[in-house]
């Protein structure tokens, strides 16, 4: 095995089992661990979101596990449960570290990431922050009550402020502060590779958009994941060591004093958005980049406006740093403090909308083929684009007076930030499948699976906007109690009917992803006819991707419909000289 | 092909491999980290901050004498490790061993007498009554809160660093490492201390006795 100048890493292919499929070096195989850790995750996730809505439309409904029905705390154990494991192990983990892991290299011609055993130190560190958060369902208490938001004081004072702030709130920070240090891991891992190993003549300029999207994502990871951490200890302090960080005095609850002084809930809040507002662009922006990918690909047109979507996604990832408080808006924020996070936040509308029209512009007028991959790339933007618009509701501080805290929120991030994410993750899913398993998925079962889904989360999350805007609160685990909640239950019936479809229409993908696994088609090397360098390689790739013959690069990634040449492509990879004309 | 796509043909100047900065991929990763952790700090060092102005009973306990001089010794242990650092990583790149070895030695001496130091200074508090929960003085609870949390995860850094620094200096001793390990071992140890420079005024001068 031979390495080109600078590489600074080679290593034999293992032979071992475990060398090979558990503690592997490989970046491949590590990101095919990420995708599993995802998948199974996503599975946990949407199980419990089904379990919620069974409770909202029929709250007395017994089920196994739930002799009495579900309690009012078990719903609201299911609300944070959902919430964490979906943000953290599926939207930050799927596309940046499970596809970037597998896609990254490759797409820039190297062997491999910049640091193989921080590699797999990163996914071993997440897997062990997935099973203490799953860990939390089964200790005495459950699981935590507090959202994924995790808000003081009633997460730092213990049991006392429910069943599941005990031990297993503790577990969920633990599981956090890991996730934090495998992210970090992650993040230096991405942007150490991205800079130093790319191949000759692969200019950041010449990068595939998804590379971009990676690189982007890592920075912005780098930069959010240690301030959670900082959170994390705070709070853990708070909850074990007697500290009051978060915790202001003469706090009564549930009838008894907690004999802590002097912190502040609010600091905590801000702590948790600095991060977290930058967190909802880590889980979206690697779908940005594989939407303009896939649009470009199955569109046979060079992607509009090449730089303005670099520089869109680096604009919305500083912005993203500086608008976390519109989070907090109702936090009792001075009203000059809340004008200034209301204009930065609509202000990311500009760099969101060049990245909308430019996908419009790469559609226009071209020859679009309507693969299974391009139908969920366009899914993604249809979505992005309906999560998006009520992100300018929500940004302004009188409206979200009145829309805080209720389904309007949870419709306006579920559709931008889960399902577009998620979409994302399938665009990823179909697109890239013949290259990891050597086979094709099903096209019509692939179509299928596509129309149930986006017909699924409208139908799940646009009747959501009408009962915020009519003021149904969320977090409330039903609607007895109050009248002008009970009149909106035919909503909740229908939203609990379309949200079984469409988790049953998963298992169709499911079913697929398995199948085509062993019976699908067999994949030639660039089904797609697509530019990039990870179809000039063999499906599914060698162990050392290039086989020690690190390809050059001679153009951008997005050389379709090139005029005066035989094929509507040109590889990046090849040769000016071997072009063929035509 | 057509002159429209003349930049299709340009060469790129990027020849690929080679490291954009001049730097290689651990240093770049090493500086990553340092940024990474600077913002933990940073954040750190803003709670501190906001409980301070948020809380007007902040005690002040510490007086000139011992406590000040006490914590300058410690402040100048640790910047004169730095200053054998940085003749270590020097000799590194001359490649003389035995000399590297030395000085890093002298480092891990500075970071331990430091961390010593440190732990004599906690146990003074603890046994004058401070906890992070409560302290003797009156005023707000947050000191001890803020001071364990924050010089405990510093201590737990130069702790770390000092392990790191046996590491790299016995794998240069015996040429398993080259002098950029060195260095880059270096660059976490000057960073331990650049959080000291912030620590020891925050914490320690805003709080003198008077």
């Amino acid at each position: 095995m031979t390495t080109h100048a600078g590489a600074v890493h080679v290593h034999e292919a293992p032979t071992g089992f475990f060398r090979k499929y558990i503690f592997s070096l490989d970046h491949k195989v590590i990101g095919k661990q990420y995708i599993s850790l995802a998948l199974f995750s996503a599975f946990v996730g949407m199980f419990l979101s089904l379990l919620m809505r069974l409770r909202l439309a029929w709250p007395a409904m017994k089920l196994p596990f739930f002799p009495d029905g579900i309690l009012p705390e078990q719903y609201l154990a299911l609300v944070t449960m959902h919430g964490t494991i979906m943000v953290f192990m599926v939207l930050t983990t799927a596309p940046q570290s499970g596809f970037g892991n597998y896609f990254l290299p490759i797409q820039i011609g190297a062997a491999d990431m910049a640091f193989p055993v921080l590699n797999m130190l990163s996914f071993w560190t997440t897997f062990l922050s997935m099973v203490v958060l799953m860990g939390a369902f089964f200790v005495t208490g459950g699981a935590p009550l507090g959202g994924w938001t995790v808000y003081t004081p009633l997460s730092a004072i213990g049991e006392i402020a429910g069943p599941g702030q005990g031990l297993g709130m503790t577990m969920w920070v633990i599981a956090i502060a890991l996730f934090c240090a495998a992210s970090l891991m992650g993040a230096i891992n991405f942007i150490a590779t991205t800079l130093d190993l790319r191949t000759r003549g692969l200019s950041l300029m010449r990068m595939p958009l998804t590379a971009w999207s990676w690189f982007i994502t890592a920075v912005i990871s780098l930069l959010a994941f240690g301030v959670l951490l900082s959170g994390g200890i705070l709070l853990l302090l708070d909850r074990t060591a007697g500290t009051s960080f978060f915790v202001p005095g003469n706090l009564v609850v549930t009838e008894k004093l907690i004999p802590h002084k002097g912190g502040s809930p609010i600091l905590w809040q801000h702590l948790f958005w600095f991060f977290g507002h930058p967190e909802v662009y880590i889980a979206i922006l690697p779908g940005m980049g594989l939407a303009s990918h896939v649009l470009s690909t199955f569109s046979r047109k060079p992607i509009f406006g090449y730089r303005a979507m670099v520089f869109a996604m680096s604009a919305i990832a500083f912005l993203g740093f500086i608008v976390w408080g519109h989070h907090m808006f109702v936090s009792g924020m001075s009203p000059y403090v809340g004008m200034a996070f209301s204009v930065l936040t609509m202000s990311i509308g500009v760099p969101s909308a060049i990245k909308t029209f430019n996908w419009l512009g790469t559609l226009w007028g071209g020859d679009i083929k309507f693969t299974t991959p391009m139908l969920f790339a366009l899914g993604f933007v249809s979505l992005f684009v309906s999560g998006g618009l009520s992100g300018l509701f929500l940004a302004q501080t009188s409206l979200d007076q009145y829309l805080h805290d209720t389904y309007f929120v949870v419709a306006h991030f579920h559709l931008i930030m889960g399902v577009a994410a998620i979409f994302g993750i399938l665009t990823g899913t179909y697109f890239w499948f013949p290259k990891m398993f050597g086979r094709m998925m099903s096209e019509g079962l692939g179509k299928l699976h596509f129309w149930l889904s986006f017909v699924g989360v409208y139908a799940i999350f646009m009747p959501m906007h009408f009962i915020g805007l009519a003021g149904h609160p969320r977090r409330y685990a039903d609607t007895s109690g109050a009248a002008y909640l009970q009149a909106m239950d035919p909503v909740h019936y229908f939203m609990t009917v379309a949200a079984f479809i469409t988790v049953a229409a998963q298992f169709i993908f499911v079913a697929n992803f398995f199948w085509s696994m062993f019976k699908g088609k067999k994949a030639d090397i660039n089904p797609w006819q697509a530019t990039t360098l990870e179809w000039s390689i063999p499906s599914p790739p060698p162990h050392d991707n290039f086989a020690g013959q690190e390809p050059t690069v001679y153009r951008g990634a997005y050389e379709f419909a090139v005029p005066g040449v035989k094929d509507d492509y040109i590889e990046q990879h090849v040769p000016p000289e071997q072009v063929a004309k035509g | 092909m057509t002159d429209s796509h003349a930049d299709v043909l340009r060469e790129s100047s990027w020849t690929g491999g080679a490291h954009p900065f001049g730097i290689g991929s651990k240093k770049l990763g090493m500086w990553l980290f340092i940024v990474s952790d600077t913002l933990t700090f940073a954040a750190l060092l803003l709670v501190y901050s906001y409980s301070r102005l948020a809380n007007p009973n902040w005690p002040r306990p510490f007086p000139i004498v011992p406590a000040i001089i006490f914590s300058t010794i410690m402040t100048v242990v640790l910047l004169g490790s730095s200053l054998t650092m940085v003749m270590g990583v020097a000799a590194a790149h001359r490649g003389n061993r035995s000399a590297t070895v030395k000085w890093m030695l002298a480092t891990m001496l500075g970071g331990a007498i430091f961390c010593g130091l440190h732990a004599t200074e906690w146990m003074h508090l603890i046994h004058e009554g401070l906890t992070p929960f409560a302290n003797p003085w009156g005023g707000s609870p947050l000191f001890g809160a803020t001071f364990f949390g924050i010089t405990g995860l510093h201590m737990t850094h130069v702790a770390i660093g000092v392990i790191y620094l046996g590491i790299v200096a016995t794998g240069f001793g015996r040429g398993k490492f080259s002098a950029e390990d060195v260095e880059v071992s270096g660059l976490y140890w000057h960073f331990v201390d650049l959080v000291w420079m912030f620590v020891f005024p925050m914490i320690y001068l805003m709080s003198v006795k008077y």
